[in-house]
């Protein structure tokens, strides 16, 4: 790879932390997601399994990321995903950070309701069961240009 | 002393015959034990499981008792909130000399699962300080190591009493898929050192089967060589778990991967086989599926010859040795060293985000099927191994790997038939 391709990465020289939500304990998924945005050039914190809301808020504001991926796939994801937003959005630094919730998100798979209710209490994008990968790389595509540190 | 769980296994290894168990296990007691009496009527030689739910696993037991009260359908038997009345009860008239019961739960806060079932009477069951806790959760590996002890501790008591406790190591699983066997093999010996360490005298050591059976066969004879070397004055057997990983969705692959578990146990003179069944892939299985599983894995065994040992030191063996040999280097007490090895990364699981794992070894699937090292992080394998570098597994090729296993097997539906002559239904006549 030479360096302008690097560069030309949507995620070069960006931080994305990659987290489950407090009753997952699922993990490839998460291992996934890191592989992916690894490939696109991000540094990715991995918090893993079952990962309390206060935990992700201290890590994001340790880590400062450019963005938040957050995978569940045990049928929770809405319930536990409502309650991450909310502590996420209540920290003032974090008002704006992209946060991205996706996978299994409820007990009876894909949900009518589910998305916009997660949109309404804070995700930036909801990406539902079997939807892809093409979703989440267009929107890291998307994302404003990083000013250099 | 009365062998009980053990005692049974070395019986039955002594009449050539290998010992099927299934994973099961029912909320409510009438269901547990129709699913018992179906295994111990099965025809195969046969022990029982009682599976745990996973409230009772995390330690939920109010979630547990609530799912009882309103009668919702709980995913394993709560063992601590029937309480050991109930169990003796349940287990009474159906356990016997020839049909011992075993506890199966995936807990890393064990203590009060272990009360109850020595409460209960029972003295057989499985897990391990490492093993149940690095793959699931954030439950601090300082904290699992002790809890453990404390279970290795109360469970050993029971030779007091006169019964023979017996501990199963659950190290030959971590992550279910993609961990190479060798470090498979020296965390399952470490965990057996472990209990053995806290007054357990009677353990068995288990392998989870994996992509290639040539390696599995491998892995299983240093397994065994090596419990040989390390175990002495222990009574120990092995235990080999049908694949753990993401299972085929056919009925055809379902049962040619069982095939393959079973001949597996029986090439190497493995002792015991659990086993998966055709719901595998879509739901917690019937009984009756498991009685399926268990009398073809039966036959098959029963149908496939024990394979000589292989002669000189095997690949696997050195890798395992050399791990198994670092850790014990590092501190006296098993314990202390297997925390200490996670710190320094001379033990470190492929893709195990547990915060306690130092996550710097990557595996793939190489291009003849077998599971093979691409970053190999601290461990002390490095004379022994050429790693194939960090860009050998993609996000894609990691979704590949995941389901090579299912798609081999579901994509040959001549693969049962290329066993035995024989369909899997065959066997329940």
């Amino acid at each position: 790879m030479n360096p302008s391709t690097v560069r030309d990465l949507p995620g070069s020289g960006r931080v994305a932390v990659v987290t489950s939500v407090a009753s997952d304990a699922h993990t490839w998924n998460l291992v996934f997601l890191q592989l992916l945005l690894e490939e696109l050039g991000f540094e990715v914190v991995n918090l893993g399994a079952c990962v309390p809301e206060r935990l992700v808020v201290e890590e994001c504001l340790a880590n400062r990321p450019d963005i938040v991926v957050v995978s569940s796939v045990n049928g929770h994801g809405h319930q536990d995903g409502l309650r991450l937003i909310e502590h996420v959005r209540a920290v003032g630094e974090l008002a704006d950070l992209p946060v991205v919730i996706g996978g299994k998100l409820g007990v009876a798979g894909v949900e009518d309701g589910h998305a916009a209710e997660l949109l309404a209490a804070g995700f930036t994008m909801v990406v539902e069961d079997g939807a892809g990968t093409a979703p989440l790389t267009e929107f890291l595509e998307s994302l404003p240009q990083r000013a250099l540190r | 002393m009365s062998g009980g769980f053990a005692e049974f296994v070395r019986r039955a290894r002594a009449r050539g015959s290998l010992v099927v168990q299934p994973r099961m296990g029912f909320g409510e007691t009438h269901a547990m034990r129709d699913g018992l009496a179906a295994t111990k009527a099965a025809n195969a030689t046969t022990v029982g499981t009682l599976t745990l739910d996973s409230y009772t696993r995390v330690g939920d037991f109010e979630a547990a008792r609530e799912a009882l009260d309103r009668g919702n359908a709980l995913n394993g038997y709560p063992i601590v909130t029937h309480g050991a009345q109930v169990t003796r009860e349940l287990l009474d008239g159906i356990r016997a000399p020839g049909f011992p019961v075993q506890v199966r739960h995936g807990s890393a806060r064990p203590v009060p699962i272990f009360r109850s079932l020595i409460e209960s009477g029972i003295e057989a069951t499985e897990g391990g300080p490492v093993s149940y806790c690095l793959p699931y959760g954030r439950v601090p590996l300082a904290e699992s190591v002790s809890n453990w002890v404390r279970c290795s501790q109360l469970l050993a008591g029971l030779r007091d009493e006169g019964l023979e406790p017996h501990l199963e190591t659950f190290g030959g699983c971590m992550m279910g898929q993609l961990c190479p066997p060798s470090q498979l093999v020296a965390i399952s010996v470490l965990e057996a050192l472990f209990f053995c360490r806290y007054g357990v005298r009677s353990v068995s050591v288990s392998y989870a089967q994996q992509t290639d059976p040539a390696q599995d066969v491998e892995a299983v004879f240093a397994l065994r060589r090596l419990c040989s070397e390390l175990l002495s004055g222990i009574s120990w057997h092995v235990v080999i778990y049908t694949y753990m990983g993401v299972y085929p969705k056919t009925a055809h692959g379902a049962y040619a991967l069982l095939a393959g578990a079973a001949e597996l146990a029986a090439w190497t003179g493995s002792e015991r086989l659990i086993v998966k069944t055709i719901a595998e892939a879509h739901r917690i299985p019937t009984v009756a599926e498991n009685v399926t599983a268990l009398e073809y894995a039966g036959v098959v065994s029963a149908a496939s010859n024990r394979l000589p040992a292989p002669d000189g030191d095997t690949q696997t063996y050195l890798e395992a040795r050399a791990l198994i040999e670092a850790v014990l280097n590092l501190d006296a007490n098993v314990g202390r060293g297997l925390l200490r090895a996670f710190r320094h990364g001379y033990l470190d699981i492929p893709y195990c985000l547990h915060p306690d794992n130092q996550g710097r070894t990557r595996s793939y699937i190489d291009e003849s099927g077998r599971l093979a090292w691409a970053e190999i992080g601290n461990l002390p394998i490095g004379h022994l191994v050429e790693p194939a570098g960090a860009g050998a597994l993609t996000s894609t090729g990691l979704l590949a790997a995941l389901s090579h296993v299912q798609r081999k097997f579901d994509g040959d539906p001549g693969a049962v038939r290329g066993r035995l002559g024989v369909q899997p239904h065959i066997s329940l006549s």
